[in-house]
């Protein structure tokens, strides 16, 4: 029994395309969190009060030595018990993703901005530039360009963790796999099958652009 | 409090102090600069010279002393506190705020060019005109356009500085400085990262600007035969004082100080 079916592959194909699109969305989200939040957390460790960047640099620390899995058990826990059991757990899973991967985009954006020579600083004070300045024109154009490669290959390590999501009963590929498998007694081979196969689809051609992007940024001429 | 009043330096350091940590760079240092009035500073490294200059520039803060209104350590730039400003009668020490206001009177330009590399060499000139004077992109254009004529290159306009030569960019770096119509311009050492056949051209620019503004300059250099064709006056530093000062022709050729005698030996030995 169980053996390997190419009828039960077309059987479970739209389930888990289903389960395909809603990663991608959780991948949208949680990656515009990690994008967004990753650049404020990197900026407010820079120039915020004392008392802001103890308490980032700690909470940062704290969600970068968890597991994420534990994290979102957590937070998905915690919400539906003491604040709204209707939040859904896509929402949910979405933000713990992306705050998760925030963590690690602010190291690299920290890097990009230490990685500026001091003169920049320097100039830019000399001129008397307006903070909004400072930063919008002269540091985020130079560190985007030191860590756009770096940010782009944690979004892609992030998209490869969206199936954790299922945990907390999040429709991705593998709980429709195992819902599948749950109704029909058999598929889950061939859904886990699938998974991979469409992971490695969207996520090659991303890591690829993002080389490249790595080497057209290093030959431009700033 | 000892105001400056009428006919006032344009510059004064009033018994100031620097420290970095334990090292004491400047110690109770007071000197007076006048409008119009081009000063070298030299000096062996670590004599405390481009610390002066950092300070006018407020990359670097005075090391404050207590009651600043009887014991100095306070630098006033036209007449008012710079380093410190006025509180309720009281000489406090300089808030962001205040310093943002100050320095705009003073340019400055840097041994390492420090060009803003993501931007064209025309946003580079025009970026603090419109940013920080407020002035428009036309009118910060056609201001650009004169100075890079003026510094010779006007044909580099749409070129990042990675295109340019060192001492391109470094005169890219004066254009900069002067868009911002400064009353004082400090140059640190601008010739010490060219390569020598680059040298002249940066010193001739110069020379250009000191004929014909008056803008006040401090220069900190090793090129003696520019310090001589440019500057009023040289002053010699060790350690954080002033060892000796005097028109260039006079310390060049009869430099009194020992110290000054055994430093010009040496720079000129190079």
């Amino acid at each position: 029994m169980n053996e390997w079916n190419y009828e039960t592959v077309v059987e479970i194909f739209p389930a888990m395309w289903d389960g395909f699109l809603v990663v991608l969305q959780v991948t949208l989200v949680a990656g515009l969190i990690a994008v967004i939040v990753g650049l404020l957390v990197a900026i407010g460790e820079r120039i915020g009060p004392r008392w802001l960047r103890l308490a980032l640099s700690g909470f940062f620390q704290f969600v970068r030595n968890t597991p994420l899995l534990v994290q979102l058990l957590f937070v998905w826990t915690a919400t539906s018990l003491y604040i709204n059991p209707e939040w859904s757990a896509f929402a949910v899973g979405s933000a713990v993703l992306g705050i998760h991967y925030a963590s690690y985009t602010s190291e690299s954006y920290r890097a990009g901005i230490e990685a500026i020579p001091k003169g920049q600083w320097e100039a830019a004070t000399a001129l008397s530039l307006p903070t909004h300045r400072v930063w919008g024109a002269v540091i985020l154009p130079q560190m985007m360009r030191r860590s756009t490669a770096a940010v782009a290959n944690w979004i892609i390590a992030m998209f490869k963790e969206v199936p954790t999501l299922f945990a907390i009963g999040v429709l991705e590929m593998i709980s429709q796999a195992q819902k599948f498998q749950g109704q029909n007694y058999t598929g889950a081979v061939e859904g886990y099958t699938i998974a991979g196969i469409l992971f490695l689809a969207a996520s090659y051609p991303v890591a690829v652009a993002a080389r490249r992007l790595e080497n057209r940024l290093a030959k431009s001429n700033f | 409090m000892p105001s400056p009043t009428s006919n006032e330096p344009i510059i004064r350091f009033d018994r100031v102090n620097k420290s970095f940590g334990d090292l004491d760079v400047l110690k109770g240092l007071s000197f007076d600069i006048d409008p119009g009035e081009r000063v070298t500073l030299i000096g062996p490294s670590g004599s405390g010279k481009t610390t002066i200059l950092r300070l006018l520039m407020t990359l670097e803060r005075v090391t404050p002393v207590k009651h600043p209104e009887e014991n100095g350590g306070v630098i006033w730039v036209e007449g008012k506190p710079f380093s410190h400003m006025e509180k309720g009668g009281k000489l406090v020490v300089a808030n962001e705020r205040y310093l943002r206001q100050a320095r705009q009177k003073i340019g400055m330009v840097f041994q390492q060019f420090n060009l803003f590399p993501n931007m064209k060499v025309m946003r580079n000139v025009t970026e603090a005109p419109v940013h920080t004077l407020g002035r428009s992109k036309d009118e910060a254009a056609a201001k650009a356009e004169e100075l890079l004529d003026l510094v010779g290159l006007s044909d580099k306009v749409d070129n990042y500085p990675s295109q340019l030569s060192g001492g391109q960019q470094q005169r890219v770096a004066i254009a900069r400085a002067l868009a911002m119509d400064p009353d004082i311009l400090l140059l640190d050492e601008v010739t010490s990262a060219l390569d020598p056949e680059l040298v002249a051209d940066v010193l001739g620019v110069l020379r250009d600007i000191a004929n014909s503004t008056n803008i006040t300059m401090l220069i900190v250099t090793h090129e003696m035969g520019f310090a001589r064709d440019v500057s009023d006056r040289v002053m010699m530093f060790d350690q954080g004082v002033v060892v000796e000062e005097g028109a260039p022709e006079a310390m060049f050729s009869e430099p009194q100080e020992a110290r000054t005698q055994d430093f010009l030996r040496a720079v000129l030995a190079e």
